[in-house]
């Protein structure tokens, strides 16, 4: 989607080549489409004006850097503004003392509360907290066995009264993780609509009876322009301090992170990114801004190429190209290098030329922990002089590195023509091009 | 029209109350002492339209439908401007006021066989005990397959539902393979004269190729013991949901034919207006609208009905 963004970009500034500067009458088309990208993204109308006004005063009169385009310029003003309005506060939890530490969860039907509430207790004893799950949700059927379930499978103690009224479940609960030494509660309540007033005091009576240290509101990630609505309302009754985005899997641009940002002010804190109880991610403000967008853009990716590209590694690697003597151990090194960056298929997305992936045609992660694997599983004199692994070699690294002979055949060709390539790249610039760092093999 | 269609259309309306309290002081103030269709009113239509997750493509191709028919017509006040703009979203929006689910269940011999299908979180469950309460009501023999085996607690939901509806009940063990349990569905419906047969899946989103796979092999399965079947495959939408549910409803569609849409949460103050792109770009027409979390907060879809509750003149009665 990014292609289609940054191609319509270059397309409305192709006649602004060259000029140095940004101005009113050579923004204003650029605006319209991040406009455009941005209602797309679900950003609410109101929050993408007052957006693009902004980034209207911060661009103009900018000088426009030799090394990109004036589109590339304000798609990276508007990517540092997306990043700056995203971010900002950290995700800490406050621990309570004494403890419970207590955590409401709140927010719409089926946003995704209770398998929230599951994910983020596994987070909790991960880090060596003793957590405590409440299910306080008596209106849905079976909510109470879903929690009931959830904590069975990840072993976290579940708090459950049937027949029972929410507030007091809560406070019972509470009292019995004091009790018994469990030092978070986790409360999950009815999802609700904001306009339901009886269900809205009841949440409120909740948090009354729970005193909270923190509440977070659960958002689903492919929310349209009434997250705005459900946002404030959620936030004028119980002033949450944060928000977890679920559904992130999927292929929403998630534009209601902004929204909700822009309207109440509060951070979010965690990202949902798939049903098995261990996909809860930590918000990158960063790589939301990338998603918003259309998952990543040229300016990115050259600043993380310059950000993790060690330039002393660079120069050594550079002259080594020179010499065609590129080594195994270069090539691992770049491998992490590339791997630091992000999720692959993001990075890949990030890469010019290089157009959206195809549904379900998602980047072999693996193919890389594997490749990762088997020079690991080299001795350094294999690694320095890959002509000496011979087929006995082969087959110790082939064990060492769990995969087969063949997986180590197909490196060492994949390798061998990565090197006759980059023979052919150094020869053909007369001072040879600084490289990149991305020659992935295929 | 029935009793439940006005029923419903009185509930819709409810339900949209605030919008359409919106709108209207939003039109009214917009055309005060206006007498022309100008470009600034016009871009405020698209905002309000894109407000109500029209998606910007469809909202500009109304503002420029509106523009068409004000130049035949021209408007001279805010009742006229309603009317204009009624007809314009209506002849973009491909579907009349057509529900057609009830000609589906009766025409075919039985059983006739449902699947419910969607991402996470959008209601499949909870309509399903709706749906199935409107055929027990009409004097049908309901039978619910409940095929999602993956979600915790999934089964204890569903049987929550099928005894308010009083429909019978066909489950397995968490982790069963669906389509199995799609398969016992009906030949149990079969032998015991089951009128309607519906088949709960497991929320998913529409990016999972595996899962998307799976609801395939689901409609495979059915295929071979009734070619015709499923008959009738229905994808759960929420109407909070955003530009995604384009895709969502292209994904589904192509995995499973989905024939219609049940437009569920319309008692929020979210608008569902993606179904409009929905509409006019697949076809897919919608069946029904959830308008609360009662049995029996299920409506028939009338466009005639959602257009005007969007963009209706009378004031709402809070």
């Amino acid at each position: 989607m990014f292609e289609e963004l940054s191609s319509k970009l270059d397309l409305v500034l192709k006649k602004l080549r060259g000029e140095g500067k940004l101005t009113e009458e050579n923004i204003t088309g650029s605006l319209r489409e991040i406009r455009r990208v941005l209602l797309n993204a679900d950003v609410n109308y109101k929050v993408t004006g007052e957006f693009i006004e902004s980034v209207r005063e911060r661009a103009l009169g900018r000088e426009v850097l030799q090394s990109i385009t004036p589109g590339q310029l304000i798609v990276k003003i508007i990517h540092d503004e997306l990043i700056g309005l995203l971010g900002g506060v950290s995700a800490e939890v406050g621990y309570a003392d004494p403890p419970p530490t207590v955590i409401l969860v709140a927010g719409l039907q089926g946003s995704g509360k209770t398998t929230f509430c599951a994910k983020y207790a596994r987070w909790m004893k991960q880090q060596g907290r003793h957590p405590l799950l409440i299910a306080a949700d008596v209106q849905r059927p079976a909510a109470i066995d879903q929690l009931e379930k959830l904590g069975k499978e990840i072993e976290i103690p579940v708090y459950l009264e049937r027949g029972a009224g929410a507030v007091s479940i809560t406070s019972k609960g509470i009292e019995h993780a004091r009790k018994n030494a469990r030092d978070i509660a986790i409360v999950d309540t009815a999802g609700r609509l904001h306009v339901d007033q009886e269900m809205m005091d009841e949440v409120a009576a909740i948090r009354d009876a729970a005193k909270p240290h923190e509440i977070l509101f659960v958002v689903d990630a492919m929310t349209g322009q009434d997250a705005v609505n459900t946002a404030r309302a959620f936030n004028d009754l119980l002033n949450f301090d944060g928000a977890v985005l679920t559904k992130m899997d999927g292929d929403a641009r998630g534009g209601a992170a902004l929204s909700l940002r822009a309207t109440v002010g509060k951070p979010i804190k965690f990202i949902g990114i798939g049903e098995k109880l261990d996909a809860l991610e930590r918000f990158h403000p960063d790589r939301m801004a990338s998603r918003i967008l259309g998952m990543g853009d040229v300016v990115t990716l050259v600043e993380k190429v310059q950000e993790q590209f060690d330039e002393k590694k660079a120069v050594k690697l550079e002259e080594k190209l020179r010499k065609s003597r590129l080594t195994l151990e270069d090539f691992l090194e770049q491998l992490q290098q590339i791997r630091s960056m992000g999720p692959l298929d993001q990075v890949m997305g990030m890469l010019p030329g290089m157009p959206k992936l195809p549904q379900g045609a998602a980047v072999d992660e693996k193919a890389l922990v594997r490749i990762e694997a088997i020079i690991r599983s080299m001795t350094p004199k294999e690694r320095n002089h890959p002509q000496i692994i011979n087929g006995s070699r082969r087959r110790r690294i082939a064990a060492g590195s769990g995969t087969t002979v063949q997986d180590v055949n197909r490196l060492m060709k994949q390798f061998d023509q990565m090197q006759k390539m980059m023979k052919t790249l150094t020869r053909k610039g007369p001072k040879g091009r600084r490289f990149r760092g991305l020659g992935l093999p295929s | 029209m029935g009793l439940s269609d006005l029923l419903g259309f009185s509930r819709l309306k409810t339900g949209l109350t605030r919008t359409r309290d919106n709108l209207t002081t939003q039109i009214s103030r917009m055309v005060k002492g206006k007498t022309t269709l100008d470009d600034a009113l016009l871009e405020e239509i698209e905002e309000m339209l894109i407000g109500a997750d029209a998606g910007i493509d469809t909202s500009v191709a109304i503002a420029g439908e509106m523009k068409r028919l004000a130049r035949e017509k021209r408007y001279v006040n805010d009742e006229e401007l309603n009317a204009l703009l009624r007809e314009a979203v209506l002849s973009h929006f491909k579907q009349q006021d057509y529900c057609g689910f009830d000609e589906v269940v009766s025409s075919i011999s039985k059983p006739v066989v449902v699947v419910v299908v969607g991402v996470n979180g959008v209601g499949k469950t909870t309509s399903i005990g709706k749906l199935a309460n409107r055929y027990r009501q009409a004097g049908k023999k309901v039978l619910i397959a409940a095929a999602d085996t993956f979600r915790a607690a999934a089964n204890e939901q569903l049987e929550v539902w099928a005894a308010r509806a009083g429909a019978g009940l066909l489950t397995q063990k968490p982790g069963a393979d669906p389509a199995a349990v799609a398969f016992d569905s009906y030949t149990s419906a079969r032998s015991s004269g089951v009128d309607l047969l519906i088949i709960d899946t497991a929320g998913r989103l529409h990016t999972r190729v595996n899962l998307m796979e799976e609801l395939r092999k689901i409609s495979r399965v059915l295929k071979k013991v009734d070619p015709s079947a499923p008959h009738e495959v229905l994808l759960v939408l929420d109407a909070s949901t955003g530009q995604n549910g384009l895709n969502q409803a292209k994904q589904f569609k192509a995995a499973v034919d989905v024939s219609g849409i049940i437009l569920t949460k319309l008692d929020g103050t979210a608008k569902g207006g993606i179904i409009l792109a929905i509409t006019s770009e697949l076809g897919l027409p919608v069946r029904f609208i959830g308008v609360g979390e009662g049995i029996d907060d299920l409506e028939p879809f009338s466009a005639e009905a959602y257009v005007e509750s969007l963009f209706g003149s009378e004031r709402a009665v809070e």
